[in-house]
């Protein structure tokens, strides 16, 4: 009703240091300290954290308890099953597959957590990115990522190991997780970008943007941790499916290379042995697969259930 | 919207283009040639003979221009490996079969999957959760390639109605499309779990319970709906995945599919084999996408596709 | 529940039902044959099953390959020459042939009555046609180098000369005359090879893809070609108008395309094949060391070794070659690695060939290469000690043995390995990678050791001897030794078999002296058959021949 005009110098805007209402107050410590506690009182994630930390130091420790070297053949002692000198038995060659088992499953956790570990830190950065900026800017990384996932996977990684191979000494764990990450962040990119999209709509977000917050601030403080969940969700499902790419791989001969055994390379070897009944060979190696899969799994879901901001007290 | 779907067209060719180039880029600098074979060499006037009859004695800037206009035409070109099939027929023929497996894993995987998880986190941290994550756990924990040998070994040769690998009747796909199903129903399952979990939590579906709506159709109106999404946003790779079929349990099973040739044609260097799976895997794996991006705007209405919405 | 996420539902229930609809017309006939009851007795008809392993990349005589092409070739053609029912090269399209005095004119004269499976007569006229389709720089037949013996052979398939001077003349419809390069005394056994397998010429000039479908496809053997499920199964029946049909007792063969061992074994023990030659090892351990009857093992013309690159120092010298050679323990390897009945190699030359007095070459020359640890790591010192180095010396080099990726390979070269660092105290990496990149490292000379193979094409030592000619295309390790090269001219220069085969035993003793190549060991192929199955035979350079089967009871 008033005829009083507004002119642009009349406003001012308003500064992010002198406006801390949207701050997050409690302390970080605080926050994981509190992670932890809702983390504990998940008797599967512990059961799951404590395989893998058991696995973790069998993967160390566990190829010198035997007293057998991993590589070490003998024609004499060729595929005997379990028994007390031979706590997981022989394989073709008279290898002690205790050693082996566990040097593999150091190697498999390796070769997993690092891919996993890339592909998370690349599609975190490149999807949140992606989701957030102007559409322009989104439509160019996303149609570069869709060129990159447009090529077959396999072909991908059997053509990397290929020409890699030649310039060194064949497939090295480089060679194999670098094979695997260089389209294995786009599905991950993907998710954070569709988790963006779909929460800078809500009104947290939306609020946060009005009242002056950056891009990256909002990306850090509300849609990262609120996309947490899926995205944890997706970095537990990574590590058995880098530890499968490289097992898959090893059914092609492109596995790891010698004399290093990953269990994927071993689950090969027991393969060879399938058909004349010793399944031991392809299940030693299977099982332990299993658990590290079952461990990554219900520890993911726990800490997901921890860490999300809405379910805390 | 169908501007949307026309823009979309137009940058699936330029993607298309891409990934030309850089296979061709890729699978030139590996070296071999598609002549040699594991047994014999072959000496280097019958290979100079063998590179003219191909047009591989050409200079690589004339190759990749005459790929791309063969491609514009649909017409992948002679396999050189395979002196009785073009790409075309080669993959006309493989891919109704690794289709055929890979839409039966699928509608596995979407019917149980979803299902599975959404029963776990219903029944959070009760029995009903432990089996659903059991079953899911297990099939995410199994090498297909394990999966694959035990299920010959132990079902095939068991249950006399089940082939022992091959092609051709239902019965023969039984087990392949389950070992296929396996992974992306796990992954399904899980990823249902997690976000029904994150949406239960949500203060619309407490709003909805508390205005006395029945616990079934809030779970069915707001929980499901919402969860599905990101199912939905890695349901367009699993699709293509699947569809062009996957190479451990076609050769495992005796499948004739195409997803051997993802593979073979590397190791073969059969360049215009190598070509031909490449631009078609890319144009099935462009089409899912955009498939998913358009049910994903169906269902989720905030999600924007389109500048007029804002 | 959402009803779009139902109708998303629904339009993949309708894809999957759409190609299940499509696909699945054209495979219904063939799987009757594949799923009958053990033995193919089904309907009354003999059918033998078995797998072929990899998919045939041509089924045209002219562009076959290998194994997976041509032992569907060797049931549906015939050479001028044949293998019969006991295994021994007899006259197949040719009634008789006459060998002029200097050896090198053959006159071959075709039986009466020989068709093609179209009805029309096989005649000198396709023969002559078929060699120079072969050998035309634009058929660009990989295996056109088997045709070479023939006088301009060579030079017309590079280009030199034009297919008239090619000396391959049908005289009259019945007869074809043949002139040689020089004379060569297995020409005879070579007309059985796949390469010099007839098309008809009618056929193929008025249709360049008679071979890629088994409507137009023509062939002249005991099998016709009934069906081709790429990928999948090659079907065979028995063609009622071969001039020898009495002779076969099967009414068809089925071949399955299946690449996976385990698998094909899995249905070889279910009763789904007769036959399977590609075993997985650790079955063929299991059956020899139960002394199976189900198991043959077969001899085959091939030579496992190891190239040592002569370019590189210290394996310049002789001496370090030997003690390499003289330091592995081949029985080990054979008996608890390779375990498919292997034989340790003595030598380049595999057994099975005869000499000029019909005694087996390899026995007669003798063994020139033994295991001895001693002699070994004395040779390998003293070599050492020429070329200047110490063992130290040597392990800081990092030298690898390089091999193509595949489990009987890697396991190979790790025993190897072994017994180098045990022997010789000195320590050799090892290096897999793909095939193609290992004939390019080769090539190229970019490796130390590298393992190599060599499967023969015909019964005589100088499928193998040939090899490291100086002038030789598959010579990789460049062994270049005039005297060497002398012998193996002189040997190719007669037909007279006490020249030749003097010169050949000459040049092997030769060549293991200077050890340019350590054989580790000979090849076999063994094979499981049902005990109903009877007539198989194996030829060493061929695979099971499985033409005469039959299936009883």
């Amino acid at each position: 009703m008033s005829d009083m005009t507004y002119t642009k110098d009349m406003f001012q805007k308003v500064k992010r240091e002198s406006y801390h209402a949207d701050e997050i107050k409690r302390p970080t410590i605080k926050y994981w300290a509190d992670v932890w506690r809702r983390l504990k009182m998940n008797k599967l994630a512990m059961t799951g954290l404590f395989i893998l930390i058991i696995m973790g130091i069998m993967s160390i420790i566990g190829p010198h308890l035997s007293g057998f070297d991993y590589k070490e053949q003998d024609y004499s002692q060729v595929n005997i099953r379990p028994n007390s000198t031979y706590w997981f038995g022989t394989d073709e060659l008279g290898r002690d597959l205790f050693s082996r088992a566990w040097l593999g499953t150091r190697y498999s956790l390796l070769i997993g957590i690092a891919a996993a570990l890339i592909d998370f830190g690349i599609g975190v950065i490149y999807g949140g990115i992606a989701g957030i900026s102007s559409r322009k800017v989104d439509a160019i990384m996303m149609r570069i990522a869709e060129v990159i996932y447009s090529i077959p996977y396999m072909l991908v990684v059997v053509l990397i190991s290929v020409v890699f191979s030649t310039a060194g000494s064949g497939t090295s764990m480089f060679v194999l997780i670098f094979a695997m990450t260089i389209t294995g962040w786009v599905p991950m990119a993907n998710l954070v970008r569709g988790q963006v999209l779909q929460l800078r709509e809500f009104e947290y977000s939306m609020a946060s943007e009005s009242l002056g917050a950056s891009k990256g601030w909002i990306l850090r403080k509300h849609i990262i941790p609120n996309s947490f969940g899926p995205i944890l969700v997706n970095v537990t499902l990574t590590i058995p499916r880098a530890i499968f790419s490289e097992a898959t791989l090893s059914f092609m001969g492109l596995g790891l290379q010698l004399p290093k055994p990953s269990l994927g390379t071993l689950a090969n070897d027991g393969l060879a042995v399938m058909p004349i009944g010793l399944f031991y060979q392809i299940l030693i190696p299977s099982i332990l697969i299993s658990l590290i899969m079952f461990s990554f799994n219900v520890l993911g879901d726990g800490l997901r259930d921890a860490l999300d901001p809405r379910l805390r007290k | 919207m169908a501007k949307y779907i026309l823009k979309r067209f137009a940058l699936g060719i330029v993607t298309i283009w891409a990934v030309i180039t850089i296979t061709f880029i890729l699978m030139h600098s590996v070296p071999g040639n598609p002549f040699a074979t594991e047994s014999r060499k072959i000496p280097p006037n019958i290979m100079e003979n063998l590179m003219k009859k191909y047009g591989l004695d050409k200079p690589k800037s004339e190759q990749y221009i005459m790929y791309l206009k063969n491609i514009a035409k649909f017409d992948f070109g002679e396999s050189m490996k395979s002196d009785s099939e073009t790409v075309n027929q080669i993959i006309a023929r493989g891919f109704p079969v690794s289709a055929r497996l890979g839409l039966q894993s699928i509608l596995i995987a979407l019917i149980f999957g979803p299902a599975l998880g959404a029963i776990a986190a219903l029944y959070q941290n009760k029995i009903p959760d432990y089996v659903a994550m059991i079953i899911s756990i297990i099939g995410v924990s199994v090498p297909s390639f394990v999966l694959g040998s035990f299920l010959i070994q132990f079902v095939a040769t068991k249950v006399e109605w089940i082939p022992i690998g091959g092609w051709g009747e239902f019965r023969h796909t039984l087990l392949p499309s389950f070992a296929l199903a396996v992974m992306p129903l796990a992954r399904f399952s899980r990823l249902m779990r997690s976000s029904m979990l994150e949406i239960l939590g949500q203060d619309y579906i407490k709003t909805a319970k508390s205005k006395g709506i029945s616990k079934f159709a809030v779970i069915m109106k707001h929980a499901v709906r919402n969860a599905i999404l990101p199912i939905i946003s890695i349901l367009g790779t699993t699709v293509s995945d699947l569809v062009v079929g996957s190479f451990v349990i076609e050769k495992i099973f005796g499948i004739p599919g195409l997803g051997q040739f993802f593979t073979t044609s590397v190791f073969n260097r059969d360049y215009t084999l190598i070509m031909g799976v490449t631009v078609f895997y890319a144009l099935v794996l462009i089409s899912a996408m955009l498939l998913v991006d358009i049910a994903y705007m169906l269902i989720d209405p905030r999600i924007r596709l389109t500048k007029e919405g804002h | 529940m959402s009803k779009r996420l139902l109708v998303l539902i629904s339009v993949l229930l309708a894809l999957a039902i759409l190609f299940t609809g499509c696909s699945s017309p054209s495979t219904d006939e063939g799987d009757k044959n594949s799923n009958g009851t053990p033995g193919g007795q089904t309907t009354g008809k003999k059918i033998l099953r078995t797998n072929n392993s990899s998919e045939p990349g041509s089924l045209d005589p002219a562009l076959a390959q290998g194994t997976h092409e041509s032992w569907i070739l060797e049931n549906v053609f015939e050479g001028l020459m044949t293998f019969d029912e006991n295994g021994n090269l007899v006259e197949g399209m040719a009634e008789s042939y006459e060998v002029s005095d200097d050896g090198l004119t053959y006159t071959f004269k075709l039986r009466d009555g020989i068709k093609w499976t179209n009805g029309d007569p096989v005649t000198a006229h396709d023969f002559e046609y078929s060699w120079k389709r072969a050998l035309a720089p634009e058929t660009a037949a990989n295996y056109a180098s088997i045709l070479y013996y023939i006088k301009g052979a060579e030079d017309y398939n590079t280009g030199k000369a034009s297919a008239d001077d090619v000396a391959v003349k049908a005289l009259d419809d019945k007869t074809l005359e043949v002139t040689l390069e020089a004379p060569t005394a297995y020409f005879l056994e070579l007309t059985a090879f796949y390469t010099y397998f007839p098309v008809n010429k009618n056929v193929a000039e008025s249709n360049p893809d008679w071979a890629k479908d088994p409507s137009t496809y023509v062939s002249n053997g005991p099998f016709k070609l009934v069906e081709w499920k790429h990928n999948d199964q090659v079907i065979l029946e028995k063609n009622p108008d071969y001039y020898n049909a009495d002779k076969i007792k099967l009414d068809g063969i089925d071949l399955d395309i299946l690449e996976d061992q385990n698998t094909a074994w899995q249905k070889y023990q279910g009763g789904e094949y007769d036959l399977l030659v590609d075993v997985p090892t650790s079955v063929v351990n299991e059956l020899k060391t139960k002394n199976d009857p189900q198991l043959q093992i077969g001899l085959q013309v091939g030579t496992y070794y190891y190239n040592v690159n002569p370019k590189v120092k210290p394996f310049n010298n002789a001496k370090v070659r030997k003690g390499l050679a003289l330091a592995l323990d081949r029985e080990t390897i054979v008996e608890k690695i390779t375990m498919g009945g292997q034989i340790p190699a003595t030598g380049v030359v595999p057994p099975g060939m005869k000499d000029e007095n019909g005694n087996d070459f390899r026995e007669s020359v003798g063994d020139l290469i033994k295991y001895d640890p001693a002699e070994a790591k004395k040779l390998f010192e003293e070599g050492l000690a020429e070329e200047g180095m110490t063992v130290e010396d040597f392990n800081k080099q990092g030298f690898v043995l390089l091999y193509n990726t595949s489990e009987s390979h890697k396991k190979i070269a790790q025993a190897a390995q072994e017994m180098w660092r045990t022997t010789l105290g000195i320590e050799i990496g090892l290096e897999n990678v793909e095939f193609q990149v290992k004939l390019n490292r080769e090539q190229s000379g970019d490796y130390q050791i590298s393992r190599a193979g060599w499967i023969g094409d015909f019964m005589d030592p100088m499928t193998f001897l040939d090899l490291w000619w100086s002038d030789s295309a598959f010579n990789d390790v460049k062994y270049n030794n005039p005297e060497y090269d002398a012998l193996i001219r002189q040997a190719k220069s007669t037909n007279d078999q006490n020249v030749r085969m003097k010169a050949m035993k000459e040049a092997e003793k030769m060549l293991m002296k200077d050890m340019p190549v350590i054989p580790v060991y000979f090849y076999t192929q063994p094979y499981t058959v049902k005990p109903n199955v009877t007539g198989i035979i194996k030829v060493p350079v061929r695979y099971p021949i499985i033409t005469y089967a039959d299936i009883t009871g």
